[in-house]
């Protein structure tokens, strides 16, 4: 299962034709504290780089960007009542979104994680 | 031997007043001037300032006049103006400020000193009275939570709008906006709508309504009076996708079904009938109600109840995040300022009547304007509905003027509309006011009636399916406050959880806490100021029409601007306003496609914001290393832009306080690439006197009146922004339909022609008495005493950039990441410790994340700045036993402040510093000790469990266990 990263600090997995996208450690590590994540309707289609969600901490608020286009499957609705799933296990747990991928090739524009780790310093 | 003798008007000190206003004496003058080694102010100013912007003249402002004397000449102005029984309606109504109200809340500087809440934990009681405020709004529109409060009903009109096209699923571009709108709001939005492509389509809501209009605006009661069900349209608006908006007022919503049980999806309107006086148009508060489910999207500031470290219920603002000064361009809004002082003093009006004196208010204007009604219809007159509240319309085409013009005479203003004239009753009419309407309108007619036999004939008076029938303000602080005792010390307890400048100083960086003089609050609150209707005829505001051309005229030359509009509410409806003028002007010469906006990584958050509303692209410019615009990148940017540079927004000193050298040359650079130079005035307090904005080659800016010129910050609001310009853009300044019939290049983009009228005497009371000397003396002061406080400053805490000469200007920036990175003592730990001090924490994280930025302003004396720097220094060894490791960080005072007295007195003391240390940490703190009422508040808890409205009393018990 290949991860990929996007250099808003998202992750996506792929599995099959469906990627499953949240936002990496480095990012969570920026935000500190998340409070609320805003997550798009299942059902909707969304292009590489169309805004797909907010999330928020106490000190910011970031849009979350669609690392790659497609239909959205499912959304991790346990978030609602439990944001800090993304500061504490935001790679599993914590993750956003589902995504049936219309066009897998978008996957080779983004980094690998050694290049991710390169791109965060 | 000859003795020297002294006249009588020597011995009349007329500048004495300047003396006053600026805290340090002469001797702490010279020994500060000492301290920083420079023989005077002028030399240190002239050290300070860039010598190529230097001004070589005074300005030219009259000689500084005496406390008494700008009384008389101001009772003098007042007397000009004539109050009259203003029956106008349309937003603006005549109300009683109970006199426990005004004088403990609008005329207390526990109040109107206070600055916005952000420092959540000595701002309690402002905290409570707006969330008392959000409970009233939340419980009479019927909706599920309200802000803390927005400009003025017409601009929450057009937040409405913005939020309306984010939310709704129909993605049409037209917003709808019934004709049945005040015509106030409607210009507003179309001021608003066509910089970001949104349509406008005034029309009947019961013609139909059209399928591609993402969001309807209703106004309930409508403006002309008439109550209508506005159920089904709401039905089918939502059917259709689009987001239904209710402009409602709140008095006749005690007596009517809310929108909020009707299906309105967000809820506007004004609370100025709740005890706030008219004020020739303003301040008043604007309210903004919506659904649970848009909570995150609401603009403005809100509160919510969270917990303190003790697990005690405490407020705090909620849901910042949201806020332009983190989203920036992204922002969909540029609001800021709130309207603090009268949100409380609307939501005390509601404390003080509970739901069942609203009703009788409510029920009492109700019944009389059903008796002045049958009376008009007895009298052969057509009115525009049979269902009203408070306001009738009267069709009579024939006789309007003469019936307008007997009203007048007799003292009555009325509406004036085409064939008709409109009447609106309030809180203050009496039997009298309608027998007195009825002889106006008596043209011979030979019906014969009387109030009393009307009155015993009425039957209902209101649509009995419209009826209200759910309850409303239920909870315990409506109903416990009736006597007036009770309600003086429920006012004097919670001013006294609050930190205002009639305690201490409030070091803000970029908000300027001076002195706000009680001479120049005094007309506030005069009769011949706060009870004039925005619209009233112009022979009875001649005192104020002086008065604002007066102060125009000394805004002008205090910034050398050609001329000054009044007109926008705070800061950031300054900079809308003044990008609009840019814009118009760029239009005006064929040149619409300008629609770069070069705004440097330095300035305030609303500059994006506001560049994105008036529909500009936002180019950001790079600052160096030491907070000035990067002249390279500047130059490159508008190279690349300059087909289509519209303007530089720049904020003068910097938003880091410091005098940039180049900004002369920064300007020419805009002007040679077409563009406009925008200066932010928010740091205007280092330049008044010393140099202008215009002459440095500026051709906009606004004016923060609530910073440099003394309006008081009320606790967050009210502000006042006008903007000045350079002659070429004068014809672009922003109009009112009021006064030109719209006829202006663009429209308002507030709800009163001259914004916040009613409080513009005290500003014009400070430049009188200030005079040109005092105010440069002020702006030297100024500077004094932030570079005094640098220097003292400087010897525990690096102080982040200074001009070439190692001087800031009017405040510093105080560095404490290197502290962070060795004892972990972060900004917060430092601002919550000053609260144990007594003081309220210097701006925190902005323009720079990790550090503090202190302004003194000229109004604090040496003793202050000291007793200031002494807790500062303080604070500065506590860190050090942090960073020795004799003290660990998580049990140190630092993490544990702010101590309230509950936790000092607790039978079990275990922390390894003393009680004494935590609450008197300094000598001489025992005999006047500001005790914060409750510990630090846990931020992640209350954006978690976001909760708007009044706690359960149960809440204080149970924390109280």
């Amino acid at each position: 299962m290949a991860v990929k990263y996007t250099e808003d600090h998202e992750w996506v997995s792929v599995d099959g034709d469906v990627g499953t996208i949240g936002i990496t450690d480095h990012a969570q590590e920026q935000l500190g504290d998340i409070v609320f994540v805003e997550l798009p309707d299942v059902g909707n289609t969304v292009a590489k780089g169309d805004e797909a969600g907010v999330v928020e901490s106490v000190k910011a608020a970031s849009e979350i960007y669609a690392p790659i286009s497609g239909e959205i499957m499912e959304v991790n609705a346990a978030l609602a009542d439990a944001p800090a799933t993304a500061n504490t296990d935001p790679t599993g747990e914590g993750w956003f979104f589902k995504i049936k991928l219309s066009d897998p090739s978008e996957l080779d524009g983004l980094m690998d994680e050694s290049a991710y780790k390169t791109f965060v310093g | 031997m000859t003795e020297t003798t002294v006249t009588v008007d020597q011995l009349h000190d007329q500048g004495a007043f300047i003396g006053r206003h600026i805290g340090p004496s002469a001797d702490e003058t010279a020994a500060m001037l000492k301290a920083l080694g420079h023989p005077s102010l002028d030399a240190l100013s002239d050290e300070a300032l860039p010598s190529a912007i230097q001004l070589d003249q005074a300005l030219t402002l009259d000689a500084p006049k005496g406390e008494a004397e700008t009384l008389a000449e101001l009772a003098e102005i007042a007397a000009q103006n004539k109050v009259a029984t203003s029956l106008i309606g349309m937003g603006y109504y005549g109300t009683v400020t109970p006199a426990v109200i005004k004088r403990n809340v609008l005329e207390n500087p526990a109040w109107y000193t206070a600055y916005t809440p952000y420092q959540a934990e000595i701002s309690q009681g402002r905290l409570e009275a707006l969330i008392n405020f959000q409970t009233m709004v939340s419980d009479l529109t019927g909706m599920d939570i309200a802000n803390a409060s927005l400009l003025d009903e017409a601009t929450a009109a057009a937040e409405a709008m913005t939020l309306g096209r984010k939310l709704a699923k129909n993605k049409g571009g037209i917003f709808f906006v019934s004709e049945r709108v005040h015509p106030q709001t409607i210009d507003v939005l179309r001021t608003r709508a066509e910089p970001i492509g949104i349509e406008i389509l005034v029309g009947d809501e019961f013609a139909g309504l059209p399928s591609d209009a993402f969001g309807f605006l209703l106004q309930y009661p409508s403006t002309r009076g008439s109550v209508n069900d506005y159920r089904e349209i709401a039905e089918r608006a939502q059917a259709n996708g689009a987001v239904v908006v209710v402009a409602a007022d709140l008095l006749a919503l005690t007596l009517l079904t809310p929108p909020g049980e009707w299906g309105a999806d967000i809820v506007v309107g004004t609370t100025q009938r709740f005890g706030v006086p008219m004020g020739f148009g303003g301040p008043h508060a604007a309210y903004f109600a919506t659904r649970d489910a848009h909570k995150r999207n609401i603009p403005g500031r809100i509160v919510g109840v969270s917990v303190d470290a003790a697990g005690r219920p405490a407020y705090r603002l909620t849901l910042q995040t949201r806020e332009q000064h983190i989203r920036r361009e992204k922002a969909t809004s540029n609001i800021c300022t709130a309207q603090v002082l009268l949100a409380v003093i609307a939501s005390m009006y509601a404390v003080y009547h509970g739901p069942e004196g609203l009703t009788r208010i409510a029920t009492r204007v109700n019944r009389l304007t059903a008796i002045l009604a049958e009376g008009l219809r007895r009298l052969g007159y057509k009115l525009d509905s049979d269902a009203f509240f408070d306001t009738v319309t009267v069709n009579a085409p024939d006789y309007a003027a003469t019936v307008w013009e007997a009203a007048r005479v007799e003292g009555l203003n009325l509406r004036y509309l085409e064939g008709a004239v409109g009447v609106s009753l309030d809180e203050t009419s009496t039997r009298q006011t309608v027998e007195r309407l009825w002889s106006c309108f008596w043209q011979g007619s030979d019906a014969e009636f009387t109030f009393d036999e009307i009155e015993a004939s009425l039957g209902e008076t209101l649509p009995s399916d419209l009826r209200r029938r759910s309850d409303f303000m239920t909870h315990p602080v409506f109903h416990l406050y009736r006597s007036e005792t009770e309600m003086l010390r429920y006012l004097r307890r919670l001013a006294d959880k609050d930190i205002a400048l009639d305690r201490s100083m409030i070091p803000l960086g970029s908000c300027t806490m001076k002195l706000n003089a009680t001479t120049e609050m005094a007309a506030v609150t005069w009769p011949e100021f706060a009870d004039i209707h925005p619209f009233a005829p112009s022979d009875q505001t001649q005192g104020y029409l002086r008065l604002i051309g007066e102060l125009e005229r000394m805004l002008a030359a205090a910034t050398g601007y050609a001329a000054v509009s009044l007109q926008p509410n705070s800061g950031a409806q300054g900079e809308y306003a003044g990008l609009l003028v840019i814009r118009a002007y760029h239009q005006a010469r064929g040149e619409s496609h300008r629609d770069v906006c070069l705004i440097p990584s330095s300035a305030h958050g609303t500059n994006p914001a506001s560049a994105a509303m008036a529909g500009m692209k936002v180019v950001v410019v790079g600052c160096d290393d030491k907070g000035n615009v990067d002249v390279d990148d500047l130059r490159a940017k508008a190279e690349a832009h300059s087909e289509n540079l519209a303007a530089l927004m720049i904020t003068y000193p910097s938003t880091h306080g410091v005098f940039e050298v180049q900004v002369r040359e920064i300007c020419q650079i805009v002007h040679d690439h077409g563009g406009q130079v925008y200066t932010d005035g928010a740091n205007l307090n280092a330049l008044v006197g010393l140099c202008s904005p215009c002459e440095f080659g500026s051709d906009v800016s606004h004016m923060n009146l609530h910073k440099t010129f003394c309006i008081p910050h009320g606790g967050g609001g009210p502000g006042v922004g006008p903007i000045g310009v350079a002659e070429h853009l004068v014809p672009f300044l922003p109009g009112h339909g009021e006064l030109d019939g719209g006829e202006s290049a663009i429209g308002p983009v507030a709800s009163a022609p001259y914004g916040s009228a009613g409080i513009l005497a005290i500003s014009w009371a400070y430049i009188r008495m200030m005079g040109a000397e005092g105010l440069k003396k002020a702006t030297q002061m100024a500077i004094l005493n932030a570079n005094y406080m640098a220097k003292r400053l400087s010897a525990h805490y690096p102080v982040l950039y200074t001009g070439p000469d190692g001087l800031v200007a009017h405040e510093c920036i105080i560095d404490l990441r290197p502290i962070k990175d060795v004892s972990g003592v972060s900004v917060d730990d430092v601002a919550k410790r000053l609260m144990d001090y007594g003081f309220h924490a210097p701006t925190m994280s902005f323009p720079v994340a990790g550090t503090l930025m202190i302004e003194p302003t000229e109004s604090e004396s040496q003793v202050e700045i000291d007793r200031f720097c002494d807790a500062m220094i303080a604070i500065r060894e506590e860190i050090r036993a942090v960073e020795t490791g004799d003290m660990e960080l998580d049990s140190s005072a630092l993490r544990h402040a702010p101590h309230t007295s509950d936790d000092l007195l607790a039978d079990t003391w275990d922390r390894p510093y003393s009680r004494r240390q935590a609450a008197f940490p300094l000598p001489g703190m025992e005999a006047s000790k500001y005790w914060p009422p409750v510990s630090r508040i846990d931020n992640v808890y209350g954006d978690r469990n976001v909760i708007c409205t009044c706690p359960p009393i149960e809440a204080y018990q149970d924390a109280a266990e």
